[in-house]
């Protein structure tokens, strides 16, 4: 179990959270870049000290600003993978993974780190520098290395954003058992919360050095405690202002145009969300027939395939997402420049205070 | 890339004049001096005692600023600290000081009625006109130009090796010699060369406070001096060796900055 909590200035803003993760549990800090996310990383490696705040982890404490105890960062224990890996570059691949193993006999290191990299399936490149690696090869080292010394938490800045696209997917699986075989604690951060949900067990988000809301990626995409939050999960955002209407639904009059109706309370200005898979499209000037209450004259502005899957940027006139299926693409006709109908029922419909 | 016109014609004219300018004067010495005079001007004995004289000072010299101005370095170039850019400044101080000021400034700390002249005297230790000054000279006018060029190669490094290293469970010292030293390594080496440039062609510092003995002050620069009016010949003679040994220092620096060793550190 590792245990966190910190209070500290950093530059423009305080960074005060508190956080618990249990072993065998990522979790994952998700928030914009500038949060504060990487700060909790550098806090509970001991790189940076707060001004107050207690880690500790399973039964060590490593900083408690009350009683004056700072370990220093090599005696932490902290598996830490950095963002664009930090490999030494004066060493080999097998270099870098035998640097923490100064436990281990000299004459053992060279095998412990070709073990290592084998696990990672990198054991060809152990004589190779870190320069001539491409950003998927430096990221399993990266993770060899961090995972030589057996350590007690691992620690996670934004592991897969230096990969491309297509690597991406790939390391992100490997990541996911690498997390679930280690059995220790994790932190990881990150800005996307795709990555968030496919990594951590829960998902913390982060803004402005707070924690905004804590909670598995479903969760917290079912019932975003704000706007923010909606906004990270990849909900469709909407701004307006909303009375109590006389069905006992909220009517939200939308800025730049438009009403919709949801289940949930509301007064005053509000954000409503939305998910794009909860949107249908009709084609424009037909009634509704169906129970969607919330019906908007949209224009489609882009078309995307993404696997089985089309994501229909539309206006209306404030921009939102839906997502339908390649068949009702085809079968409607729909284009960019299209005008229709977006449709989704006032009970999927989330109010936000703004 | 072509440059058309006037501008490019502008551009490659001055190149060739500073080219022009400041290749003739050493193609001049080599020119002037033919092999045999070179070999018999190394035969003679305060020729060869000047060269051993300013390669052994010079070596200690640069021993002692790399051993004491590579950590002071590394402090300037990763911590924070009020007044550091006034610290900066003082350290660089020498290399605009005209070496004879620099030469007074040393008599006035170290001479016999100098600031720590007692002190000095006390211990037991003579640097004015002795082999122990011209080492002091040295050591003095060329630092700065070590401590500059480490302090900016610790600066370039990433900071997230040094991190990284902690993180793996090195101490402070041991990330020190393990991680700063080697990636910042062609840094360390060019601001070597620098120095030991510097320290071999001083020449004002080292004969206000150490003087022009043979033997035991006189290092080639001062021998050339004394030369110049009587031999010019052999003045010539030892300005050609100076350069040549220089040269080969530039080279073999050149060199070993390029090798596999550093040059996975360049990267």
């Amino acid at each position: 179990m590792l245990h966190v909590e910190a209070t500290t200035r950093l530059g423009a803003f305080a960074l005060d959270v508190a956080l618990e993760v249990p072993a065998g549990s990522c979790l994952a800090l998700a928030g914009p870049s500038g949060a504060g996310k990487s700060s909790i990383l550098r806090v509970v490696a001991g790189l940076v000290a707060p001004d107050s705040g207690r880690v500790s982890c399973g039964d060590e404490v490593w900083l408690d600003t009350a009683r004056h105890v700072d370990v220093p960062p090599e005696r932490r224990r902290c598996g830490y993978v950095f963002q664009e890996y930090a490999l030494f570059p004066h060493l080999r691949a097998w270099q870098n993974v035998a640097y923490p193993l100064r436990e281990v006999p000299r004459r053992d290191r060279h095998p412990r780190a070709l073990e290592l990299l084998e696990r990672f399936g990198v054991a060809h490149l152990a004589d190779a520098r870190p320069r001539t690696l491409s950003g998927g090869e430096r990221q399993r080292v990266a993770l060899a290395r961090a995972l030589a010394r057996r350590p007690d938490l691992l620690l996670l800045d934004e592991p897969l954003s230096a990969l491309d696209a297509r690597t991406r997917a790939s390391a992100g699986r490997e990541l996911a058992a690498v997390l679930r075989e280690t059995g220790v604690p994790a932190l990881l951060v990150t800005h996307d919360f795709v990555e968030a949900s496919l990594l951590g067990d829960r998902v913390a988000v982060i803004d402005g050095g707070r924690l905004i809301q804590q909670g598995t990626a479903a969760e917290l995409a079912a019932s975003p405690a704000s706007a923010f939050v909606a906004d990270l999960t990849g909900a469709v955002v909407l701004t307006g202002t909303a009375r109590a209407g006389e069905d006992g639904l909220t009517q939200v009059a939308l800025g730049g145009g438009g009403h919709v109706a949801s289940t949930e309370p509301g007064e005053g200005p509000v954000a409503v969300s939305v998910h794009p898979w909860e949107i249908t499209i009709e084609p424009a000037g037909t009634p509704g027939t169906g129970s969607a209450q919330n019906r908007l004259d949209v224009e489609i502005v882009s078309v995307t395939t993404i696997g089985n899957r089309v994501r229909l940027g539309l206006t209306a006139p404030q921009p939102l997402i839906a997502e339908v299926t390649d068949a009702s693409v085809r079968h409607l006709g729909l284009t960019t420049g299209t005008r229709a109908i977006a449709a989704w029922k006032a009970a999927s419909t989330r109010v936000l205070e703004r | 890339m072509r440059r058309r016109g006037w501008f490019g014609v502008l551009l490659a004219a001055s190149l060739a004049t500073v080219l022009c300018f400041l290749t003739l004067p050493i193609v001049a010495i080599f020119v002037d001096t033919s092999p045999l005079d070179l070999l018999s001007s190394l035969r003679e004995e305060g020729a060869l005692e000047a060269l051993r004289l300013s390669v052994a000072c010079s070596a200690i010299a640069i021993g002692i600023i790399v051993l004491v101005g590579t950590p002071a370095a590394y402090l300037l170039a990763t911590r924070r600290f009020r007044g550091r850019a006034t610290l900066v400044t003082l350290i660089e101080l020498p290399l605009v000081l005209p070496p004879a000021v620099a030469g007074i400034g040393l008599l006035a700390a170290l001479g016999p009625n100098g600031l720590l002249g007692s002190f000095i005297e006390d211990a037991g230790v003579e640097l004015v006109l002795t082999t122990a000054g011209v080492v002091v000279a040295l050591t003095f006018v060329s630092a700065p130009f070590f401590l500059r060029q480490a302090q900016s190669a610790f600066e370039a490094l990433d900071q997230t090796w040094l991190d990284a290293s902690r993180t793996l469970g090195a101490s402070e010292p041991r990330t020190f010699l393990a991680v700063a030293i080697p990636t910042a390594g062609p840094g360390l080496i060019s601001g070597l060369a620098l120095a030991w440039g510097r320290a071999l062609g001083e020449f004002g510092a080292t004969l206000m406070f150490a003087g022009s003995f043979r033997g035991i002050t006189q290092t080639v620069p001062l021998a050339i001096y004394q030369d110049f009016s009587t031999d010019f010949t052999g003045a010539l003679a030892l300005s050609a060796v100076l350069v040549a040994v220089s040269a080969a220092l530039l080279l073999s620096v050149k060199l070993l900055s390029g090798s596999a060793w550093l040059g996975g550190a360049a990267r």
